[in-house]
């Protein structure tokens, strides 16, 4: 067959350089990859604490943000602090759904280690945060953690 | 026509350079590591056990109360937040056994011979509606640095080490020691008299 007739020199481009084009590639990939798998809808500073301690199982954390809605959706959202679970803007009632679904995507051994990760702006009133957490003790999601970025 | 061949590029040293910049790219990166306080939330009170948890005696309890506009209370007298600590840790060892100060308590700690002083002090957290939050994470702040300090004394006297450079058994041993105990009451309005 014609298509694999063999014989006729031809010149083969080189070769060498596909390792950098793979090396091209896997740059592109990790500056243009986010690592976070939801957007922020509400912008979150949170505040300084110099106790801060790591996360010890980041697998078995969900969060919730609370601030400010960004920019953005502020005409159609308002200026006050608003709760975000996911990927949209919820109420405290909502949270005892939240907490459910979150528990039920962690397998059974370690539902008991689930950690709620509160990351609220440090301009955030407490009020708020005293209500989400009253409806995370009410749900039973005991163990929580106050986000907090190290250092004074 | 004279043959022309393309005269080979030098590319040894492209190896190299991605991986500079993978080693760059791999530095720089954050991996977006959670830092933050960790607490426990008391469980949901039933009706009926309410009146129980009142017992506590009251020379055990702090209350560390923070207002709607920040000022912070610690038992009874105002206080500024960076003296917060050095009174907690008083509070919470007692150092000169002051009978308004909390009871220490004799206990025998597994894994340590002879016994300890035990704290039975409470630091119970009210705060305002109005608290900021930034506030708030600063008292509590504070109130885990004083407990954190006195471990690192604990550690020092019973193992020679910090309390960070202990195995775990090690830190559950000082855990017993130094409990830490921060309630976070249930909410009320502090500013209401």
């Amino acid at each position: 067959m014609s298509m694999f007739k063999k014989g006729k020199k031809k010149t083969v481009p080189e070769l060498g350089t596909s390792s950098d084009i793979v090396f091209m590639l896997l740059f592109f990939f990790m500056v243009t990859t986010q690592m976070r798998d939801s957007e922020s809808k509400v912008q979150v500073r949170v505040p300084a604490a110099s106790e801060a301690a790591k996360l010890e199982r980041k697998d078995l954390a969900s969060y919730i943000n609370i601030g400010t809605p960004i920019p953005a959706l502020q005409s159609q959202y308002g200026t006050d602090a608003r709760i975000q679970l996911n990927d949209s803007f919820k109420t405290t009632k909502d949270i005892r759904d939240f907490v459910a679904a979150e528990r039920e995507s962690k397998s059974e051994a370690d539902r008991s280690f689930m950690t709620v990760c509160i990351k609220a702006d440090q301009d955030v009133r407490m009020g708020i945060i005293t209500d989400v957490k009253q409806e995370l003790r009410r749900c039973s999601a005991l163990k929580i953690m106050y986000s907090a970025r190290k250092g004074e | 026509m004279a043959k022309r061949s393309t005269p080979g590029l030098n590319t040894s040293s492209t190896a190299d350079i991605a991986f500079l910049l993978l080693c760059y790219f791999l530095m720089t990166t954050t991996m977006d590591t959670q830092t933050g306080l960790s607490r426990r939330l008391p469980p949901m009170p039933d009706e009926k056990q309410k009146t129980e948890d009142q017992k506590v005696n009251r020379r055990n309890i702090i209350v560390v109360k923070i207002n709607s506009a920040d000022k912070i209370m610690a038992g009874t007298d105002p206080i500024d937040v960076s003296q917060l600590k050095d009174k907690i840790k008083i509070f919470l060892s007692n150092p000169a056994n002051d009978p308004n100060l909390p009871e220490m308590e004799l206990q025998d700690i597994e894994g340590l011979r002879g016994q300890r002083r035990v704290s039975k002090g409470v630091i119970s957290l009210q705060n305002d509606r109005g608290t900021s939050y930034q506030a708030y994470l600063a008292v509590q702040n504070e109130l885990v640095k004083a407990v954190n300090e006195l471990r690192d004394e604990a550690s020092y006297r019973e193992f020679g080490k910090k309390f960070f450079s202990l195995d775990e058994d090690q830190q559950d041993i000082i855990k017993k020691l130094v409990p830490q105990n921060i309630s976070e009451a249930e909410p009320k309005d502090v500013s209401k008299k």
